[in-house]
């Protein structure tokens, strides 16, 4: 499985990356290689196997619905870029 | 002094043979001596740590100090430190002082441990050399041209070098253990779950955990007696119940049952490491244990696994950073768009975003059967492997790392072939097992590491087999210049 130059344009605007036509170019190179290397999985069959997500097969703990954090986001936002009366402040997204 | 074991140090400070004080001063001049070259920490926090050091000493004259108050540690710099630099290596966080403590770090202030400062690490934990930090590559004290391994080559230079007691750090893929072998020290990754990762800047949520680097399995069993346990703050932590895990070190290993599988000592091994392998392996049986071949056959199937499974996570992980609450923002964002795609583009280094393009693809429309479920089916089969070799052992042995540590700028031309340095370990992170790496001898003056693999939540065990081997050699007594 090799990928184009277009593949590789649709994976990085999903994962919000810029990359220049030099990078582009790279980055089919490497996830070409990469690929091979997973298509080695295709090698086994695993038609009856369930897939593992978790070590353990642990579910999500739950917790009484009850407040148990307090407010810090003044403390939180102090670190922010950007930010005015409790908001993050980004550029104009509505026109 | 300041090249003693964690434990010996311990007991230096409990008879009062040298204070907390003192022993601060000297780790941060031989850092200040070292560093620069080493390049071991990203951030020395030497107020801190003398003002630390000071409530030790006065914590012990008030009768109050216990087995870790006043020891000198450092933490790998995935773990948030209240007011202080957390950057994972990474320009995205050059400017992040992080606005609270990780369980972890947490754990060690309360328990009177002394913060040296924040080591070096290939950024946001994806390496295996060190070699991808925004702050430079981190030199193996034993060999300056060399790699100390990664992602944790900070963690495992500074105690290599005895520039720290012992430090934290993480393994997600063979991250303690591989730089642990390559830098001749002890470097354990318990059962997934067993240690809390609030606070531990998240890579791959499934396979990540965090553990230990120090100079013998004896001081290891000392900073997990703090580490681990469950953690409310951390969902996947297990409720299991911890024991104290220094207490049966000294059981003796007649009867243990070791296996090593067929498949980690077959082509991709070099003769030399075979050999030195299986002779520490014979150590073992000198003291009473069995060995036994194991199968684990799909083996050759865990670095493609977790090539889809590792960067799949990391890219769903790293998907916060869009220079909006915190991190690197980019100058002059035009709009919304171009303020993300150039503060992650600036802000991240080629392999991150590499692995962020693999799992992004691996989990888009059309290829998330072909890939991400694919491999997970896989990752049950090896973990089934485990299970099944479980039944007939009770631990598994064999090399930590196909060889000892490269040379910088060696290993950049293809990302697969640095993949391929975590062939041994990575299979364990997949099965949510423990893994310890401890050193078991040179080739050509470098260090030889093993991996002794154990059963879910049998770190007490493998600390016990580790230390019987400590007793028995001392291949972990040796340093680098001497």
């Amino acid at each position: 499985m090799s990928i184009e130059l277009a593949d590789v344009e649709n994976i990085a605007h999903l994962a919000r990356l810029h990359l220049t036509d030099g990078e582009k170019k790279e980055a089919a190179d490497s996830m070409s290689n990469i690929l091979k290397l997973i298509d080695q999985m295709q090698s086994v069959n695993t038609d009856n196997i369930e897939p593992l997500a978790h070590a353990f097969d642990s579910v999500q703990r739950l917790r009484d619905d009850k407040v148990t954090e307090s407010n810090n986001r003044n403390e939180l936002q102090k670190i922010a870029p950007e930010s005015e009366e409790g908001l993050f402040l980004v550029p104009k997204v509505i026109e | 002094m300041i090249d003693a074991t964690l434990a010996e140090i311990s007991r230096a400070l409990e008879s009062g043979k040298i204070s907390s004080v003192e022993l601060t001063k000297a780790y941060l001049d031989r850092i200040a001596q070292e560093n620069a070259d080493l390049n071991a920490y990203i951030t020395v926090t030497e107020e801190l740590a003398l003002s630390q050091a000071e409530a030790a000493d006065k914590s012990r004259s008030e009768g109050k100090a216990g087995a870790f108050t006043g020891i000198p540690i450092a933490h790998k710099d995935l773990f948030c430190t209240n007011g202080i630099r957390t950057s994972c290596g990474s320009k995205m966080l050059d400017n992040f002082i992080a606005p609270y403590d990780a369980t972890v770090v947490d754990r060690f202030n309360t328990a009177g441990a002394v913060t040296l400062g924040k080591t070096n690490m290939d950024e946001f934990a994806m390496g295996s050399s060190n070699e991808t930090s925004f702050y430079g590559p981190v030199k193996n004290p034993w060999d300056h041209s060399l790699v100390p391994g990664g992602s944790s080559g900070g963690s495992a230079a500074a105690v290599a070098a005895r520039l720290c007691a012992g430090a934290t750090a993480t393994d997600t893929g063979g991250s303690i253990r591989q730089p642990a072998s390559f830098s001749g020290i002890t470097g354990i990754k318990p059962t997934y779950g067993r240690v809390s990762r609030w606070g531990m800047v998240a890579f791959a949520s499934s396979l990540d955990q965090a553990g230990t680097m120090t100079q013998s399995a004896e001081d290891s069993a000392m900073m997990l007696n703090v580490m681990a346990g469950l953690d409310e703050k951390d969902s996947t932590c297990s409720t299991i119940d911890t024991e104290d895990y220094t207490a049966n070190l000294n059981k003796p290993l007649e009867g243990l049952k070791i296996g090593l599988p067929v498949e980690h000592f077959s082509e991709g091994l070099s003769a030399d490491m075979e050999k030195s392998i299986r002779e520490a392996i014979a150590e073992f049986e000198k003291l009473g244990a069995t060995v036994k071949d194991i199968h684990l056959p799909n083996s050759h199937l865990s670095v493609s696994a977790y090539y889809v499974i590792a960067p799949a996570e990391a890219s769903a992980n790293l998907s916060r950073y869009d220079g909006v609450r915190y991190g690197y923002r980019c100058e002059n964002p035009v709009d919304l768009e171009d303020m993300y795609k150039r503060s992650r583009s600036e802000g991240f280094g080629a392999e991150v975003k590499r692995r962020i393009m693999v799992g992004t693809y691996a989990l888009s429309a059309g290829y998330y059967d072909a890939y991400y479920r694919k491999a997970q089916k896989i990752r049950r089969l090896i973990k089934n492997d485990f299970q099944a070799a479980f039944e007939e052992v009770d631990v598994i042995m064999g090399p930590t790392s196909p060889h000892t540590a490269f040379a910088i700028g060696s290993q950049n031309d293809d990302p697969v072939t640095m993949y391929l340095e975590d062939i041994y370990t990575i299979a364990v992170n997949l099965a949510g097992l423990p893994g310890i790496s401890i050193p078991a001898g040179f080739i050509n003056n470098l260090p030889v590491g093993l991996q002794i693999v154990g059963k879910d939540f049998a770190e007490a065990q493998l600390l016990n087999v580790a230390h019987q081997f400590q007793q028995a050699t001392d291949w972990h007594k040796k340093a680098p210049g001497e």
